[in-house]
């Protein structure tokens, strides 16, 4: 395997003086359908907004490729993030434009299309995720799966070569979310892009993980590393046991308020 | 089965343990000694244990189970060992399960006294905290409007033409009303006065002048504050709550040139002809009034003609563009620097009307005095 694709340095998160998580160190390699997996409240969005940048670590660094994204310019990040799609836990969807205007936003800004190309493109996009002809329709005017996945439209309309997702099928009834699993890792293996994703949803997690960590609250840093599968019958920590084969216990650890 | 009143005993016979006999009906309605009187004993005894006995329990409910998790939080405390004999078996689960996860510790409660609230520190710090936010805001503004003059911004036209459509003809309706309304009180105040010295014709040069320097400006900018600043800050409070704004930064796109600029650019070019239509109803308004004291509309319009000169217009039109700026700055930082909840927006909202409407009136003061100096 070459130099892994992102790479998490010893980082520690915190927001003023509360301390979130500290000390994680893992690497993502490239092509790797990567699960943040961890009990409420442990972090999980926060290393993921950490990662896209929109938090700063309290200490330590993320490296893409190798190149660090906090000690990079404004430029470098910009063009950092070109190459990211990303869907958030509410979709982020704009509200304001239809589906079409929302896809097509990123290829507006970054590609030299015409506007006949780009509503080609568009209209590809949407298709890929099972919304065809839902063009004009606002993100109010559709379900909330619907929303999920015209938010993946979005995110991979400029053929990213990672892809975030935040709980991408939290809300969804168990069919939409296992269709949107197959799409994801669809999507994965044609395009080659590496993966990350923030989910708690075990059924997810083992049909399309290929490598994951775990967030402990109690001990505010990563307890395990390594494919979900793996982890569930062989990881030294009970609690991470427990999580994958939904158990609770008597020595379940509190939740802690986020 | 009649009821028995619930009550409680501490016996201690000996060093080793302090049994706890629990008697009677312990349900809703029925009154018991209150925690607070075994708190003390518990405080004395030596035992190392303490033992529930619920064999004179008759019908229970949550009373008894809130009592029993405040003993037992309570001998946690002190560190007495806590254990329950012949109670009926769902007691001990529900107290198991009361008792699994840790009591949160909230940290220091926050004190009562005024001085806890009356903190001169924490005002000073939120002042400094809010005026770098502003300071920021402001940088930024400034930046991003850099950008657009030299064409790098990713600010879309369609979205300005948008803003200045909800800014500029969807506000005519209200801008109408106001303005007629404001003319005619102009009017009617200046004619009282006037008429005790037979001068009720000068009423058009009073409403004239007042409505093009002053009452024009003022009203519209007080209106497009209550409706479009607090739309401004709503909705860019709502992008906020929805990771939308998350969603543009992370595209490489700044919030600053997508969002705010065209907002301002918006309201700042609406502004000024929004006044301009103001003061022409303004006038009317005023004419109507007039007319209703014998001054026919030719003589009016003669004698208003004679009061309209450039530089009211033009100090109208000066302030209308600050008061729009002012208006959509005060809505934008609201919005953009808004919490993630949906009461935060509605505070967002709140505080940028308060703030627009407080930076209207200082700026139209300041502008008066520097223009009162200029002899303009």
């Amino acid at each position: 395997m070459s130099e892994p694709h992102i790479s998490v340095r010893n980082l520690t998160m915190a927001y003023g003086s509360r301390v979130i998580q500290s000390n994680l160190e893992f690497d993502i390699n490239r092509g790797d359908i990567f699960v943040i997996m961890g009990g409420s409240g442990c972090g999980k969005s926060t290393l993921l907004k950490h990662m896209l940048g929109l938090l700063s670590p309290a200490a330590g660094d993320i490296l893409y490729d190798g190149q660090s994204f906090f000690a990079a310019s404004e430029e470098q990040q910009d063009a950092m993030r070109r190459r990211w799609g990303i869907t958030y836990q509410s979709g982020g969807l704009f509200s304001a434009m239809t589906l079409a205007e929302n896809v097509g936003l990123p290829l507006q800004l970054y590609t030299p299309y015409s506007a006949a190309d780009r509503a080609d493109i568009i209209a590809y996009k949407l298709a890929l995720v099972g919304l065809a002809g839902y063009q004009n329709y606002y993100p109010s005017e559709i379900s909330g799966g619907m929303r999920k996945r015209a938010a993946l439209a979005r995110a991979i309309a400029l053929d990213p070569e990672i892809l975030f997702f935040d709980e991408p099928s939290a809300g969804l009834d168990p069919i939409s979310s296992s269709l949107l699993d197959e799409l994801i890792v669809q999507l994965q293996s044609s395009t080659g892009a590496t993966v990350v994703m923030v989910t708690h949803e075990l059924p997810s997690i083992f049909a399309i993980a290929t490598n994951s960590v775990y967030l402990d609250a109690t001990s505010k840093t990563m307890i395990a590393y390594g494919d979900p599968k793996i982890l569930r019958d062989h990881s030294d920590q009970p609690v991470v046991r427990q999580f994958l084969a939904r158990e609770a216990s008597s020595s379940a650890t509190a939740e802690e308020p986020s | 089965m009649t009821q028995q009143s619930p009550g409680f005993d501490l016996i201690t016979r000996d060093r080793d343990s302090a049994v706890l006999m629990i008697s009677g009906d312990w349900i809703q309605g029925n009154s018991h000694q209150d925690f607070q009187s075994l708190k003390e004993d518990l405080c004395c005894i030596v035992a190392p244990e303490l033992i529930v006995d619920g064999e004179q329990l008759g019908q229970w409910d949550s009373v008894l189970m809130a009592f029993l998790l405040q003993c037992y939080n309570q001998c946690r405390d002190d560190g007495i060992a806590f254990s329950m004999r012949n109670v009926p078996a769902n007691v001990n689960q529900l107290l198991e399960v009361a008792s699994t996860v840790p009591t949160h510790d909230p940290g220091a409660a926050p004190g009562s006294s005024w001085r806890d609230w009356f903190d001169p520190e924490h005002l000073l710090r939120q002042l400094r905290s809010a005026t770098v936010d502003s300071l920021a805001f402001i940088g930024e503004l400034c930046i991003a409007l850099s950008r657009l003059v030299i064409g790098q911004a990713s600010t879309r036209f369609s979205d300005f033409r948008h803003f200045c459509y909800q800014a500029g003809p969807n506000a005519f309706a209200i801008i109408s009303l106001t303005s007629v309304l404001v003319g005619m009180i102009l009017a009617y105040l200046g004619a009282v006065q006037l008429q005790q010295f037979g001068a009720e014709i000068y009423v058009a040069d009073l409403v004239v002048i007042g409505m093009l320097r002053e009452m024009g400006v003022l009203m519209t900018a007080v209106v497009m504050a209550g409706r479009t600043g607090a739309a401004y800050a709503a909705q860019l409070g709502t992008m906020q709550t929805n990771e939308e704004i998350d969603a543009i930064t992370t595209m490489g796109i700044s919030p600053m040139e997508f969002l705010v600029v065209p907002r301002i650019l918006a309201l700042v070019v609406m502004m000024p002809l929004l006044t301009l239509y103001a003061n022409l109803l303004g006038v009317i308004g005023g004419g109507i009034v007039a007319g209703g004291m014998g001054i026919t509309p030719l003589m009016y319009i003669a004698q208003g003609e004679g009061a309209v000169a450039l530089n009211h217009l033009c100090v109208g039109l000066i302030k209308s563009v600050v008061f729009g700026l002012l208006i959509a700055v005060a809505g934008c930082r609201s919005g953009i620097n808004s919490g993630r909840s949906s009461a935060a927006v509605g505070q967002a909202a709140t505080e940028a009307v308060v703030t627009a409407v407080v930076y209207l009136i200082v700026a139209d003061a300041a502008i008066n005095i520097i223009f009162q100096q200029l002899d303009i």
